[in-house]
């Protein structure tokens, strides 16, 4: 693009400083006096009536100041006991039934956390086993027992306006695609290829895991600082929860130490806002890792993909997709909405046909997840494309890039793809690896191979953002926006979008930490929808403090605005910088005092078509999509199954890039943390109970997992409405990792692994199977 | 059990009571309101509230405050004078070497301690040293980058620092 001052180059970012010396404000900072410290008593049993709570030897402890229940919340005025984002299904506090192992049951506020964990040693609990719902195939027979009696939709998000209520049934959503006639296809078919495949539960290990302070404040307003990736919500959820107007609910967003969508919506908000009413004390609750493990999910899913083939070109596609959402349904019905929909993959099939499950079990509720549940429906449908390219002996490469979806080609849903660079992430994906090249013959115990796997992701629609600039005389300005600064470097693009437009430096622009009372409306931060959807937003309202300043310009100078431009601080005529005025010239001709300000504000709000509830046909199902291919290279021992991963190329769409090197950083960072979720995150549980809920035995990718060869691919396919043509990064090098090492592993060794994790164990079992050879259970 | 410990902490010397059971990240955190120092595991396992103790990093959830009587504790707030960044920290910067940054205070002291124990280690030792650490946002690559920068800067500085 052509003449930007800004936007493109690579700026540093503008919370470096703070960070590296470690003053970043985070909520664990903040201190209030006679700020109470919370523990809580969580249940033993996946799934049980409680028939007795016993507190008050707790509430005799010194140093405790409430002892909480849910019954007892269920009895403050006012207060709805059950939140959540699609349903109104989780309690603040269990209040009859307990629903996993780790479902919050009593909380302590008392004056330290070690007062308030011993007063749980205190609290005497007994439950009545009830059945148990612990496997998402079984949860949705109709003779399983059932999680959840009703079903009672929040209606907080437009997207998720259709989900129904009151089934009896643990399945709390079904997405439905069909397009063209499968069965015919099927019959009509060459070949007929059908899998499953299984992704386990898995955790999002933010380093700063969730805490929130909340107090009353002199004029007893409700003010919460919270680790969130949505304080809108927060706001929203709070209020509606506990009756209090929005006016008199302040919630803040200081930098947070990490998201990957487990942040998101409400987490410890509602519970801690309880105890802060009853004590009127400021109250904070701090998670610890283990109870970290216990509140928030990866969806565990199960996908059953079935493709039919006829002349070597794929024909139909049926898929069926079981997302284990856990005790609460948390975001698992929009997750199984807008994945559902993708799961058929970016390519031309004439017939569809998608079920997508969204399925109570008495598991710890899963959530968003870097990729929103479309890393594990492209690890089931790339996967079989590997698959099916290897058994009728086509190139993958090429079996990918035939059915393709070209630019204004339709997608499943019948909505036509746009800034869609999919074949090109293909393609170079394929150069970084040197696809073409020809492979040595192996010999011995060490093979190598290459993969590749190409997806697709689109961007949750309809959303809104909303910003309010405000410029100041002096030149610089105030951006207020709710998008919280979670490392992804929001503040960065912000500050880069908002400094082109006004022609001002980079350094000029302060961003505002997400604050209920001053920061508009915004959706979620998640999603990649942040430089888009904000960065429109943040834009707009900065062309309309332009247009302002233009005026001024236009009249002093007996110009015509359409000839103005702004650059280097200042307004002038195109083409001759000397006839112009500063921006602080051009203030004290409009206000005539020093220190004024002008504010605009500004909403992206992306509309999305309907969409047919049988069919799942819309228009518009999303404002934009996110290519992603990713390449890898692997070192199988077949002794020992250990898989060396040598070289990974992790390739995204991102539009046009605001800040390329924040690009590629997400692209490589998406992929790092998903390459170990590929190969040895998985949370284990035995009846229900977590195994390895401690990072002494949940291990993740240290730098010592990073691969020798290492590097992203920014494919920049301009959006025609994106801000300065561009998309969003955070997720796309998360997509495609997973079946790239798969993939590879096949291309090496002739095994197929199916299931994540792929520990050495799984390919040590998938290369004796393969020689005939059994090897022991255990 | 209640006890009076003395611990030299960036430099200054701090005599406290402390109660067995305190960690001295607790210590840190709740008597010196030194943020920099932060909890991510709770079992010594993810090297988010790495300290240096006697210039060695240590997890500071994993070690008990009276372990560390007498002393030499430093924190990332002790590691420059407070008006200009460390060398290590200016590598981090520069190489973006952090986004969400929980994790980069631990990651700048093992940095500092890797460089001060091994003045020239391979890409090799430099992973080997840092993979106590851990990143979620996983910038691992930039970190690399970073503490080879670092490595870099600290010898030609030597080098000139030999030449006068």
């Amino acid at each position: 693009m052509a003449n930007l001052a800004v936007v493109g180059q690579s700026v540093y970012r503008k919370d470096a400083n703070p960070k590296v010396t470690g003053r970043a404000l985070h909520v664990g900072n903040i201190e209030m006096p006679g700020m109470l410290h919370v523990a809580v008593l969580r249940s033993p049993y996946p799934h049980a009536r409680i028939t007795r709570i016993e507190k008050s030897r707790a509430e005799g402890l010194d140093g405790v100041a409430a002892v909480l229940t849910g019954a007892e919340i269920a009895k403050m005025p006012g207060v709805d006991p059950y939140y959540g984002p699609a349903f109104r299904d989780q309690p603040i506090l269990a209040v009859d039934k307990v629903r996993y192992v780790g479902d919050p049951v009593v909380a302590v506020a008392a004056v330290d956390k070690r007062t308030a964990e011993d007063a749980l040693q205190l609290i005497e609990i007994d439950y009545e086993p009830l059945p148990a719902v612990l496997d998402v195939l079984d949860a949705v027979k109709r003779e399983s027992p059932l999680v959840h009696d009703e079903h009672r939709p929040a209606k907080a998000f437009a997207d998720l306006a259709h989900v129904k209520a009151g089934q009896q049934s643990n399945i709390c959503y079904h997405f439905k695609l069909r397009t063209g006639d499968v069965d015919k296809a099927f019959a009509e078919a060459d070949r007929v290829f059908e899998d499953t495949f299984s992704s386990p539960p898995a955790q999002h290990m933010p380093m700063e895991p969730h805490v929130t302070l909340v107090y009353l404040d002199e004029q007893e307003r409700l003010n919460v600082w919270t680790a969130s990736q949505s304080p809108s919500y927060v706001r929203t959820e709070l209020s509606n929860t506990f009756s209090i107007p929005m006016h008199h609910i302040r919630v803040r967003v200081p930098y947070i130490g990490g998201g990957y969508g487990a942040k998101l919506y409400a987490k410890l908000e509602p519970l801690v806002t309880a105890l802060a009413l009853i004590t009127k004390k400021p109250v904070r609750y701090a998670l610890t890792r283990e109870e970290e493990f216990l509140t928030i999910t990866k969806h565990k899913v199960i996908t059953k993909v079935k493709t039919a083939i006829k002349n070597g070109s794929i024909t139909a596609r049926k898929c069926e997709v079981f997302w284990d959402t856990g005790a609460y349904a948390e975001i698992g019905p929009r997750i199984g909405h807008k994945s559902g929909y993708t799961a058929a993959g970016p390519y031309r099939i004439p017939n569809v046909w998608i079920d997508s499950y969204c399925v109570y079990t008495n598991h710890v509720p899963a959530g968003a997840f870097r990729g929103f549940g479309v890393p594990q429906v492209i690890w089931a449908y790339d996967s079989q494309m590997d698959i099916i390219a290897r058994a009728i002996g086509e190139d993958p490469v090429v079996f990918r890039l035939k059915p393709a979806l070209e630019e204004g080609e339709p997608f499943a849903t019948g909505t036509l793809v746009r800034s869609f660079g999919i074949k090109e992430a293909i393609r170079q994906a394929a150069r970084a690896i040197e696809w073409s090249k020809p492979r040595p013959v192996q010999t011995g115990t060490k093979l190598r191979g290459k993969g590749i796997a190409a997806g697709v992701k689109a961007v949750l629609t309809p959303s809104i953002s909303g910003a309010i600039v405000i410029m100041n005389a002096d030149g610089t300005a105030n951006v207020l926006s709710s998008t919280v600064e979670m490392g992804q470097g929001s503040e960065t693009t912000m500050g880069q979008i908002v400094a082109e437009e006004l022609g001002i430096a980079f350094d000029q622009v302060h961003i505002v930490q997400p604050d209920t009372d001053v920061t508009p409306y915004d959706t979620i931060t998640a999603g990649s929808r942040s430089t888009y959807h904000m960065g429109n937003a943040v834009r707009m309202a900065a062309v309309k403090i332009k247009a302002e300043l233009f005026e001024v310009v236009a009249a002093k100078l007996e110009a015509h605005p359409d000839d103005l431009v702004a650059g280097g601080g200042r307004i002038f005529v195109r083409g001759m910088a000397e006839r112009g005025m500063t921006i602080s010239e051009i203030f004290l001709a409009k206000f005539g005092s020093l220190g004024t300000t002008l504010a605009a504000e500004a909403v992206c709000q992306p509309t999305a078509g309907h969409m047919d509830p049988e069919t799942g046909q819309s228009e518009k199902c999303t404002e934009y999509w996110f290519p992603s291919a990713t390449a890898a290279e692997v070192e199988v021992d077949t002794e020992t199954g250990q898989l060396k991963v040598l070289q990974l190329f992790s390739v995204g769409d991102t539009g046009t890039a605001i800040n390329p090197r924040h690009c590629e950083q997400q692209l490589l960072g998406a992929a790092i943390m998903h390459l170990g979720l590929t190969l040895f995150e998985e949370m284990i549980f035995d009846q229900g109970q977590l195994v390895n809920g401690s990072l002494l035995d949940y291990q993740v990718a240290s730098i010592k997992d990073m691969p020798e060869s290492f590097r992203p691919v920014v494919v920049e396919v301009p959006h025609e409405t994106g801000p300065f043509g561009a998309k969003g990064a955070g997720e796309t090098g998360a997509l495609t990792v997973a079946p790239a090492i798969a993939n590879a592993i096949q291309d090496a060794t002739g095994v197929r692994i199916r299931g994540l994790p792929i520990t050495p164990e799984k390919v040590l079992r998938a290369l004796a199977e393969k020689k005939g050879e059994a090897l022991p259970k255990d | 059990m209640k006890r009076e410990i003395t611990l030299e902490i960036n430099g200054r010397e701090e005599t406290i009571t402390v109660e067995d059971a305190d960690t001295l990240l607790e210590v840190l955190r709740d008597r010196f309101k030194l943020w920099s120092v932060r909890e991510g595991c709770g079992v010594g396992a993810c090297g988010t509230c790495t300290v240096l103790l006697d210039g060695r990093p240590v997890s500071s959830c994993f070690l008990l405050a009276v372990r560390a009587a007498g002393r030499n504790i430093t924190t990332l707030e002790g590691l420059s004078d407070g008006q200009s960044l460390h060398s290590i920290q200016e590598a981090f910067v520069s190489q973006r070497a952090l986004q969400c940054a929980y994790c980069t205070p631990g990651f700048v002291l093992s940095v500092k301690a890797l460089l001060d124990e091994i003045p020239n280690p391979s890409d090799e030792e430099i992973r080997e040293y840092l993979s106590g650490n851990l990143c979620r946002c996983a910038g691992y690559a930039d970190i690399l980058r970073a503490a080879r920068l670092a490595q870099e800067r600290r010898a030609s500085e030597e080098t000139a620092l030999l030449r006068k």
